[in-house]
């Protein structure tokens, strides 16, 4: 799938140093050639916790190659704030995608998806499909 | 009839309220919530107290619309979007008429407050804004002062509820005893509507 563009995913939490931290954490998963781009908007402008339009706006922009954005939630005000933007049309890149899915592991999923070339479908797939795996 | 200068007012007056209710939304917000519902709406209100007298929208529709827009953004909290969607979508059913009558504010209100019940998953009963919301859009169709008495009636019932959306659903029974701060806002807003509407003198 080289020179194919990939899809970008956006990680949006409450917490900036969440969203940084999952981001490095699924960049570093998914080693091993080109990464899929991905972006942080965590917490608000000022540093503090919560969820800030602006910052995803610009997170979904930054990663947009023209294959879709995957966009991934923790709870709450993130999940409702990308929803209402996407119920607007214009404030988010063409086929950008809410993704239901877990937040670590559904990170991980995406960017190892996108990364080796799935489609937005399949990106968001994958990262949905990461809510089956159990753990006991 | 009800003009753009009408509905600026209105955000004007809810602005005022929230910036005087403040303390008391971050309170009722702090027993169930992250104590932040008082400081996020005076926040998201100044801002669109002051875009809205900066770019002085030339309709009703267009009043609403941007003011929803601009809660989404600055707000942080889960209000912003729930706002927002109730505003944004309102204007929107308002269409681009220069002026409209209380029937098609009626109507266009209850359109955003289905879009919040939608966007949000609840319903009437799960001790959220709705439950103010609710009865308000239906006691809009009959008068203004009405749907400010019903959204505050539909706040205060609020106490005995267990919540089950948002961060106070974690609580569980211990949510129950306290005034839900999503529909203590709601009241706000729509009785600023009511006094905006009887200081300028429209009919009741």
């Amino acid at each position: 799938m080289s020179g194919a563009p990939q899809v970008g995913i956006v990680l949006v939490s409450h917490s900036g140093p969440v969203a940084e931290a999952v981001a490095e954490l699924a960049r570093g998963l998914a080693a091993g050639g080109v990464t899929a781009p991905v972006a942080a908007a965590g917490g608000l402008p000022n540093g503090g916790l919560g969820t800030s339009a602006e910052l995803i706006g610009r997170a979904a922009a930054s990663v947009d190659r023209g294959a879709g954005v995957a966009v991934l939630v923790d709870l709450g005000s993130a999940v409702l704030t990308v929803k209402a933007m996407l119920a607007e049309g214009d404030e988010l890149p063409e086929n950008t995608r809410l993704v239901d899915a877990p937040f670590v592991e559904g990170a991980v999923a995406a960017v190892v998806t996108a990364s080796s070339g799935g489609d937005i479908g399949a990106v968001e797939a994958a990262a949905s499909e990461a809510y089956g795996y159990r753990k006991t | 009839m009800l003009d753009a200068d009408f509905f600026r007012r209105w955000m004007a007056a809810t602005a005022t309220a929230v910036d005087r209710e403040a303390d008391r939304l971050t309170e009722l917000d702090s027993a169930i919530g992250d104590a932040d519902h008082g400081s996020n709406l005076q926040r998201g209100f100044t801002a669109v107290a002051a875009v809205l007298e900066k770019e002085a929208p030339a309709t009703p529709g267009a009043v609403l619309t941007l003011a929803g827009r601009q809660l989404i953004s600055t707000v942080g909290g889960a209000s912003g979007p729930l706002y927002g969607t109730l505003l944004r979508r309102t204007g929107k059913a308002l269409g681009e008429d220069a002026e409209v009558t209380r029937d098609q504010l009626a109507q266009a209100f209850a359109a955003g407050v289905a879009a919040v019940g939608q966007l949000g998953g609840a319903q009437a009963g799960d001790k959220t804004m709705l439950d103010a919301l609710l009865p308000a859009a239906e006691a809009l169709a009959s008068s203004f002062q009405g749907a400010a008495d019903a959204a505050r009636a539909g706040a205060e019932a609020t106490v005995p509820l267990q919540a089950r959306k948002g961060r106070a659903s974690y609580l569980g029974e211990r949510s129950i005893g306290h005034q839900d701060p999503g529909a203590t806002s709601a009241a706000l807003l729509v009785e600023a509507l009511a006094e905006t509407a009887r200081d300028g003198g429209a009919e009741a």
